[in-house]
């Protein structure tokens, strides 16, 4: 295995960067120059010089604590901390006269005397910036003799633990009230207090860069200790996020990765994507061999900057989980309990019955899923499988049922579906508007990125049926948040609209030099009659016109006004229309093409962005290109040798229609649980039953494999190479750190399968599947992996015109030429309330659990959500008599569940919410088959409920849990 | 796929071009040709033969531009 080497500087370098003019100083007789407001030890660290320190690391601001890091600096008194010193012109510095290492010196004796001396049995023994500063500033002796200290459990001179344990014999030990016993609630880290130097670095992390402030310092002078919450708390129970940035800051082993405690500090490190939402955080995979030992915020990705969530920097432990499934297995009938096989047995199993299927049925009988969290190239070979070898263009992706409007909204609007930022741009804002999304559970590291910029000064405008942490968390507070109802997206954005443009806060002369100027005169027309006023739809979205008015008059009234949205725009009968709104929205402000702007989609999952690049998409070829233009079809004619079918294929809604209608028999399903994450699940079953062939191709026996004859072992993201591309287009390399465990990458697998059906493939890696992209796809012309690993990623469109990519979309121009603004009228969605159902359910995500959960179950995030919960107002929970923690039966036309229910006002009086993360609460028995006009995006945040109280499961319940487990049964391997 | 939900999905994009200036019953027709998988349009093709019940006026006009599966 060949590991790629880091090639960027990844050491700490004392402080943030800067960017002011140039400034020039000498540094122990080194002249350097630096921007302007760097400090003294970043510039000392640019001429080559490092500076002793502990309390300053760069991902936070300076704050000179420590004094180890003083310097002298000539014509000034004293000894400046260097950490908190700004460069001036001309000034000359000593880090090593002897005057400051005296000092130095001085500061680590006094550190060390209130520090055990376990090092060499300390979990952070080698990874230790205590350690190495006492080694760098010459600590050779501690004068102080035993006294007051926070380390020593028996309070009777103990200075290490082994020598505490042999003392701790002695009864009679007067006991040390200052010691504080490990915090050990985080399942995933350990909080040492005796270890603490109280550095504050952990405090700033959880403040600057999480930006959750769960983190403090309790009591003044030698009482000092770093507390999670109030004194009654730990850090389970404490406000904290368990996002690792205060670990992650930690100089010693006061928090730290309890995976280290266990396997030893890491000797090896590779720079990967995370596989999990779609900020496509970059980590560092740290490793001994080929075991993993921790997952790192990796500082040079573009995309999180050094900082990660729950998620990718801890739950990672699902791919070692018991419920993997290592060999291919394959049954007749899905009654039978399944057989283990060979892998040539189960990949021969299934090419004999999908052809016998195409044979018998007609090549349109056949369709591939493929997956938003597998790689571009793994999509790419599943779409070819569909297009090349079943010969039809029966291939769709979850993107399906998450962002397709946001496809159809943008490329009707803009002329490209692709989102027009990076992340760094939130940097640049002045007023968000976050529309239908969750960021700081859905996206957390992109919501931290924003939190910052808000507590900065930016305003904030938060659209969302319930009051998310957004609206009002430590040191954020929304300027408007405008609680509408379920349904009436398209109601708000066009009253936006209407007050931006009767009130004459359009930006004319973007509009005349952007867009169409006649459309945007029918627009307008459009958009100012009086019943698209905030005051004439108050009473249908209850959102007050006053507030409304206000909001719209703060997004028009800043600078830089940029929109974010999430699956709350595109999850509903009118997804694309409100997209196509929300690209209104921001033409009329003329905020489009350059900085701290822009159309922001929040995708949902890491690769959905790349996976809708590679083609999966029944209608289009990779690239967006429609099937029906014979010159597109020309150029993978000729690649792939085969003929393209001119008419668009079955999306995923449709496949399950048609498999109800006995036309559609055979279904390759790679890295999906559609059983489980679809709309409407006993239409879905009822579709996957009538099929002939299901092929399941995953990680775990998911919901969807109860249905399947063949099941297919996947690799996890750490057993294969490829790419990912976000939610910025940012194509990331995904680099292999351990061999598949189940033998093969799921690239090769998808091979296998096509070689089995005579298909003549022959890739030998990944690199050559990009490059075939790139030789197909006019967008990724220019990407080779060469240039991801000598750029560190690339953001498509990457071709001649932009060799190193596109940070930013329509910067002269929008792709379409000139920007069009499109009429959105509101369309009440087919799903009401009424005596039945009268109640909104709207669903959504929780920041510990990813999508099905299949991943997250099966790690330790569950601590933090073990079960799905129902948010109802206590006054419609008073109606209906039901109490906090209630097990409640949720009722919709589709069906019903059971689960418990919990009283908030974070939903208005008329709505509930939950999550969709736990398949024995199957949330998706409840939502409907109806869907986005445009692309048939399913309308999951609609529909009408009713909520009464409830004993235990139902008997569809409980019957669908009898046919899973009768369904997963697996006969012994034969010998 | 049920008749009642062929008819929604037709009837909504119909909605949705009733609104838009220009060729109304060509930019459904647009829509259904780029969207719509053969078997689907063989069903709305059969659905309208036999009288088109429930569905809007425009779906019946763009008919004629609506390209017939041939297979």
């Amino acid at each position: 295995m060949k590991d790629f080497i880091i090639p960027w500087d990844d050491s700490d370098k004392g402080t943030p960067a800067k960017t002011g003019a140039p400034v020039t100083l000498t540094v122990d007789g080194a002249a350097v120059t630096v921007p302007e407001g760097t400090s003294v030890m970043r510039a000392a660290y640019e001429a080559g010089i490092t500076v002793p320190k502990l309390c300053a690391t760069d991902n936070v601001e300076a704050f000179g604590s420590c004094r180890l890091c003083v310097v002298e600096i000539e014509g000034r008194r004293g000894t400046p901390a260097s950490c908190t010193t700004p460069v001036t012109e001309g000034m000359v510095v000593h880090t090593q006269s002897s005057k400051v290492r005296r000092i130095r010196k001085g500061v680590m004796e006094l550190y060390i005397s209130d520090h055990p001396l376990d090092c060499l049995t300390c979990s952070a023994n080698g990874d230790c910036e205590l350690q190495d500063m006492a080694g760098a500033v010459g600590l050779r002796d501690v004068r102080y003799e035993y006294g007051q200290n926070h380390f020593d459990p028996t309070g009777d001179g103990a200075l290490s633990l082994a020598d505490a344990k042999r003392r701790a014999d002695d009864t009679d030990l007067p006991g040390n009230f200052r010691y504080m016993e490990k915090d050990e609630s985080n399942p995933y880290f350990t909080y040492d207090p005796s270890k603490c130097i109280v550095c504050s670095r952990c405090v700033r992390a959880c403040e600057e860069v999480q930006g959750t402030f769960a983190l403090t310092i309790e009591g003044r002078g030698f009482d000092s200790r770093v507390s999670a919450g109030t004194p009654m708390d730990d850090f389970l129970s404490s406000d904290c996020v368990s996002c690792g940035a205060c670990v992650q800051a930690c100089p010693t082993a006061t928090l730290q990765e309890k995976s280290v405690a266990e396997l030893g500090t890491p000797t090896r490190a590779v720079v990967t994507t995370c596989a999990y939402c779609g900020v496509g955080c970059s980590f560092k995979a740290e490793m001994n061999g080929d075991q993993l030992v921790r997952m790192t915020p990796y500082k040079n990705g573009k995309a999180n900057r050094g900082h990660s969530c729950v998620k990718g920097r801890f739950a990672y432990g699902y791919m070692e989980h018991p419920d993997r499934i290592l060999s291919p297995m394959i049954r007749e009938s899905i009654d039978e309990p399944w057989r283990e096989v060979s892998w040539d047995e189960a990949l021969g199993f299934a090419a004999k019955r999908l052809k016998s299927l195409q044979k018998n049925y007609g090549r349109r009988s056949l369709g591939v899923i493929t997956s938003s969290r597998c790689t571009n190239e793994e999509t790419f070979l599943v779409q070819k499988l569909a297009r090349g070898v079943f010969m039809n263009n029966n291939t769709d992706t979850c993107a399906r049922v998450c962002h397709s409007p946001t496809g159809y909204g943008l490329g009707q609007t803009f002329g490209t579906s692709a989102g027009t930022q990076d992340f760094d741009s939130v940097e640049h804002t002045d007023v968000v508007i976050v529309i239908g999304a969750n960021p700081t559970d859905g996206h957390p590291v992109f919501a931290s990125r924003l939190k910052k910029r808000l507590r900065q000064g930016a305003k904030l405008i938060v659209i969302d049926p319930r009051r998310t942490d957004l609206v009002k968390s430590p040191h954020i507070e929304a300027a408007h948040h405008l609680p509408l109802r379920p349904g009436t997206n398209v109601a708000v954005v066009t009253a936006l609209a209407h007050t931006i443009v009767t009130e004459g806060l359009a930006d004319e002369d973007y509009i005349r030099e952007r867009c169409d100027w006649d459309e945007y005169l029918a627009y307008s027309e459009f958009v100012s009659d009086p019943r698209h006023s905030p005051e004439a739809v108050e009473e249908l979205t209850g959102v007050p016109a006053e507030e409304l008015r206000a909001a719209a008059r703060t997004f028009a009234g800043e600078k830089n006004g940029a929109i974010y949205y999430g699956l709350g725009v595109t999850e509903h009968s009118q997804g694309s229309t409100t997209v196509m709104g929300i690209a209104n929205l921001a033409m009329l402000t003329g905020n489009v093409g350059r900085k701290g702007v822009g159309v922001n989609p929040l995708r949902g999952q890491n690769n959905v962005q790349g996976s809708c690049d590679m083609g999966s998409f029944p209608h289009e070829l990779p690239g967006y290109r429609h099937v029906k233009n014979p010159e597109v079809r020309e150029i993978f004619e000729k690649a792939w040798g085969v003929t393209i079918d001119p008419e668009p294929g079955l999306r995923i809604p449709n496949m399950l229609d048609a498999a109800v209608d006995g036309t559609f028999k055979g279904l390759y399903c790679q890295g999906e649980d559609i059983l489980q994450s679809d709309p409407d699940t006993k239409h879905v079953a009822a579709g996957l039953a009538a099929m002939e062939c299901v092929i399941v191709h995953d990680l775990f026996l998911n919901e969807t494999a109860n249905y399947a004859h063949v099941f297919l072992p996947g690799s996890s993201f750490l057993e294969k190479d490829g790419t990912f591309t976000n939610a910025e287009r940012r194509i990331n390399m995904v680099r292999k750190v351990m061999a598949p465990k189940a033998g093969y990458a799921d690239w090769e697998v998808t091979q296998l399968l096509a070689q089995a059906m005579g298909a003549d493939w022959n890739y030998s890696h990944p690199r050559e599947i990009m490059a075939e992209i790139a030789a197909t796809t006019p967008s990724f012309a220019g990407v080779t992996y060469e240039k991801i690993n000598e750029l560190g990623s690339i953001q498509w469109p990457c071709n001649d015109a932009a060799p190193e990519g596109t940070p930013m979309m329509h910067i002269d121009g929008f792709v379409r030429g000139k920007g069009r603004l499109m009429i959105t009228e509101y369309v009440a969605t087919d799903e009401k309330t009424g005596p039945r159902f009268p109640l909104l359910l709207t669903t959504g995500r929780i920041l510990s659990q990813y999508n099905v959960g299949a991943q997250t179950r099966r790690t330790a995030n569950s601590t933090w959500h073990d079960q799905d919960l129902l948010e109802i107002h206590p006054h419609d929970a008073e109606v209906r008599g039901v109490k906090e923690g209630d097990f409640v039966k949720l009722a919709s036309r589709s069906g019903e569940t059971t689960l418990r229910a919990t009283l908030t006002d974070r939903v208005s009086p008329g709505v509930v919410y939950t999550t969709f993360h736990h398949p024995d609460t199957q949330a998706n028995v409840i939502t409907t088959d109806f869907s986005d006009w445009a692309t048939n995006c399913p309308e999951y945040k609609v529909t009408a409920v009713q909520v009464s109280p409830s004993n235990g499961p139902t008997d569809w319940q409980e019957e669908y849990a009898e046919q899973a487990a009768q369904s997963r049964r697996i006969l012994p391997a034969a010998e | 796929m049920s008749p009642e939900k062929m008819v929604t999905m037709a009837n909504q994009i119909a909605t949705f071009f009733e609104s838009q200036p220009g060729d109304r019953p060509a930019l459904v027709a647009a829509h259904i040709n780029d969207f719509w998988e053969p078997r689907m349009r063989r069903q709305l093709f059969d659905h309208v033969a036999a009288g088109g019940k429930g569905l809007k006026p425009l779906v019946i006009d763009a008919m004629d531009q609506i390209n017939e599966p041939v297979d």
